[in-house]
């Protein structure tokens, strides 16, 4: 007789579309850690998961959407943002979590993401920096560190990456941090954190595409790991400008800010929409 | 767990034993678990899943302490503990 094999169920296969699993990232790619990270901060963190809703960009990242069991929204490149923020001042209620790659919030859609920082909207943004274009092969990206190969800097970048929680923190954004995959149960926290935080909210996640940065740069999944066990240290005090991305320096972990200031819709409902004006508006029907 | 002498809070002090669970055809054979296991408690298995992949393996069952390291850092949701004393048949 066939032996029955006991039924296994993950902890956080309710949270998944499981008949997509098992998902499309490649073999060590650190994306999958990066989002059961963010699927355990959003059960842990409390908040209402019928109204809570996860927005996705394009890139290997941007499948992120595709993979939750919740309302998910997988948009055009680098309009994640800007799709978030239309939902959430149409439904100041929902929960919006933005869940994508380095290319797509900060190449194409690096503008959306300083103004919906400077005007701090609520939202909760993921970013999952794999240093590149992941998804079309490898290219160089506004996060490629220096000198590093990819498939359109053979013999080495020659630019400045951004210092991403620099530029977010700049911008205008009230939660600050960064964590690496391996650093899984601290970046768990800060996106919990985060997902109460009343603000704009960012969570950079270094992670390893070994197939299409990796590889080029003589990086197994495993050596990647162990760079960020190596050469990152964890300083929650640290300066914004202090954290620039160098692997030969090291490379500065932690959460930077937390603060707080007026949201986007409190400072519109304040200015567009006093009291008395819709009271006014009221005595008019 | 054997002790070489057995502490004197041994009563008080509850030790967590944890039974690791493989759902092997999600995994993708990176070895993330393995390698990071605090314990040592996992191998690669020399066997192939329906995707061509080597599985992890419980090597030293007993060793596992249920910190559940091993479901959190893998991508695949392919591997998870539970606590051997809530654990049902
Ligand atoms: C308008 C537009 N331009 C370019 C592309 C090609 N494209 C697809 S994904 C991608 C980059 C994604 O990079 P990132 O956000 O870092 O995601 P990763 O794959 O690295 O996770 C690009 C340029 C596109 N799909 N649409
Ligand atoms: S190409 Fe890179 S980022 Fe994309 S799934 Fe593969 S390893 Fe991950
Ligand atoms: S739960 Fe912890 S000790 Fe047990 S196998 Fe997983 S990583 Fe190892
Ligand atoms: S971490 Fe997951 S995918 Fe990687 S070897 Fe372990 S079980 Fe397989
Ligand atoms: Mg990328």
């Amino acid at each position: 007789m066939k032996q029955i094999k006991k039924q296994v169920r993950h902890p956080l296969d309710d949270l998944l579309r499981i008949d997509r699993i098992p998902h499309i990232w490649c073999p060590g790619c650190g994306i999958g850690t990066a989002f059961s990270s963010c699927l355990i901060a959003m059960r842990e963190s409390g908040i209402d998961l019928e109204k809570t809703v996860m927005v996705s960009g394009i890139g290997c990242s941007g499948r992120g959407a595709g993979y939750v069991n919740l309302d998910s929204y997988h948009t055009t490149h680098g309009r994640a943002i800007p799709f978030a923020t239309g939902m959430k001042l149409a439904n100041p209620e929902l929960n919006v979590v933005v869940f994508s790659g380095d290319g797509d919030l900060f190449a194409i859609g690096g503008n959306h993401f300083i103004h919906a920082a400077r005007r701090n909207v609520d939202l909760t943004v993921v970013c999952v920096n794999n240093f590149t274009y992941g998804m079309t092969g490898g290219q160089v990206a506004a996060t490629t560190p220096l000198k590093a190969k990819t498939t359109t800097t053979p013999v080495g970048n020659p630019d400045t990456p951004f210092n991403l929680p620099l530029l977010a923190y700049a911008s205008g954004a009230t939660y600050v941090a960064r964590w690496t995959i391996l650093h899984t149960r601290d970046l768990t926290e800060s996106i919990e954190e985060a997902l109460l935080n009343r603000g704009f909210s960012f969570i950079e996640v270094l992670s390893p595409c070994p197939v299409n940065y990796g590889r080029r740069n003589k990086e197994n999944g495993i050596d990647s790991l162990k760079i960020y066990q190596e050469r990152t240290i964890i300083r929650n005090d640290a300066q914004p400008w202090e954290l620039d991305i160098d692997f030969d320096r090291g490379i500065v972990l932690g959460k930077f800010i937390q603060t707080e200031r007026p949201t986007c819709t409190d400072r519109y409902d304040n200015t567009c929409r006093p009291k008395e004006l819709i009271e006014g508006e009221k005595g008019l029907e | 767990m054997v002790f070489w002498r057995v502490p004197f809070d041994s009563e008080e002090i509850q030790i967590t034993t944890g039974i690791v669970y493989i759902i092997e055809d999600r995994c993708k054979g990176c070895g993330y678990c393995i390698e990071y296991c605090p314990r040592d408690v996992l191998e690669f298995s020399s066997k192939f899943n329906t995707k061509g992949y080597h599985p992890p393996a419980v090597k030293k069952p007993d060793d596992c302490v249920n910190c559940h390291y091993c479901e959190i850092l893998c991508p695949e949701f392919a591997i998870y503990s539970v606590e051997a004393s809530t654990e049902q048949g």
